[in-house]
């Protein structure tokens, strides 16, 4: 549908750039962008792109808030750009920028690296002590809503790095593992499945770990999919001193359940239909 | 020691600090608290209050307490707000040992000042 002018309104983008390659460092760049209702920064950033400088990068990929891809400082707050709608956070002027507390590879391109660094040293995934039992695909772990409760908001994380850009420990502390990591941590400690918390515990109780956080709370403000790390990083403390004091009741995780028929079938579910692709070994 | 049990250590001193300044507050300025632990004449920190304080053992434990207590999360805190700046290693060694060091420094001074204050106090009593 053609636009009309009377819903079109102007915003002033002030757009940071950075050209590694380049001698002028880091400036500020003006332009004048046609918005209409519902507009999306990055829609905005597109708009420049294509019709005023073709020179300008930055990171994007899913365009609904899923990937994480395009997280960026709008107006000063760490936000994605793909569910930013313009008119909601800017009257005649918006500033954008890349995330603070990252190396900036050009304009809007922060260095991720440490971050999922960091990610990684925590083991962001299922521990357990039988290996073979993890990596076989017979059977399934058994796990309550209950139990997914405790640490389905967690693992609502898409990694946009929001959380990092905005904690104010992280600004001053490169060495501080930083929310996401931390709540990744939590996220799997909190799961039935899950046997690896002391092994965690060795990283999120070090000195870069979970008790270097002020609990400012800014991750939670900023998050995009309301993951609230700040409570995430206050049980994994709570954990961490449960464990170190021996007060926590030792739990053994979940067990497998092997093979059709280990579960209850509720009433009233419809049977499965037959499979369209028969594996080998299946008659 | 790991960095588990230090915070453990520091919010358990941050809880006695509250309670013993507590306790050193109600006595200083809470009249009826103060008569039991002021009984002379004057303010509670005049000299015959100070003494007649000094006798009690309980109040050089209490002191010694205050102290250790208030250098440590007094210190620890220093030590994490230095370390938050991204120091490199070998700093970050030097600081741990300087604080050691002016921390075990001052608990020792304040505890012979504690002992010291204990035994006068006696002494005047038997004299």
């Amino acid at each position: 549908m053609q636009r009309t002018d009377e819903s079109m309104r102007t915003v002033t983008f002030h757009v940071s750039r950075y050209q590694p390659e380049g001698k002028r460092g880091a400036y500020v760049e003006a332009y004048d962008v046609p918005v209409h209702e519902g507009m999306t920064v990055l829609e905005g950033l597109h708009y420049i792109k294509d019709n005023l400088d073709s020179t300008l990068v930055w990171r994007y990929s899913c365009r609904m808030g899923v990937c994480g891809s395009c997280g960026m400082l709008v107006n000063g707050r760490p936000r994605l750009a793909c569910t930013t709608q313009i008119l909601h956070v800017a009257g005649g002027h918006l500033a954008v920028g890349p995330l603070p507390n990252f190396e900036i590879i050009r304009d809007l391109v922060p260095d991720l690296t440490s971050m999922f660094e960091k990610h990684v040293s925590i083991q962001p995934h299922i521990l357990r002590k039988n290996e073979e039992e993890v990596n076989s695909t017979e059977g399934e772990f058994y796990q309550s809503p209950e139990q997914l409760e405790q640490y389905l908001q967690f693992a609502y994380c898409i990694k946009c790095g929001c959380c990092m850009a905005a904690c104010p420990t992280m600004a001053t502390d490169a060495r501080y593992l930083g929310p996401m990591p931390l709540t990744a941590a939590q996220r799997y400690n909190a799961d039935t499945r899950d046997d690896g918390r002391q092994e965690r515990n060795l990283q999120t109780g070090s000195p870069a770990g979970v008790f270097r956080c002020h609990y400012g709370g800014e991750c939670s403000r900023v998050c995009p999919k309301g993951v609230d790390p700040a409570k995430a990083l206050q049980l994994l403390k709570r954990r961490l001193v449960l464990d170190a004091l021996h007060l926590f009741r030792k739990k053994e995780p979940c067990r497998k359940l092997e093979g059709s028929g280990s579960g209850e079938v509720l009433p009233n579910i419809a049977a499965a239909p037959a499979h369209t692709v028969q594996c080998s070994g299946q008659s | 020691m790991n960095r588990t049990r230090l915070w453990i250590l520091h919010m358990a001193a941050g809880v006695v600090l509250f309670l013993v300044l507590g306790m050193h507050m109600a006595i200083m300025h809470l009249g009826g608290v103060s008569h039991l632990f002021a009984p002379y004449a004057g303010t509670a920190d005049s000299i015959q209050n100070s003494l007649f304080r000094d006798r009690m053992p309980f109040f050089t434990v209490s002191y010694v307490l205050l102290l250790g207590v208030a250098l440590f999360h007094g210190l620890y805190g220093f030590r994490t707000i230095l370390f938050e700046l991204t120091l490199k290693r070998a700093a970050e060694r030097a600081i741990t040992v300087v604080l050691l060091v002016v921390g075990l420094g001052l608990f020792a001074l304040g505890t012979w000042a504690a002992v010291a204050a204990h035994g006068m106090a006696l002494a005047g009593v038997k004299g």
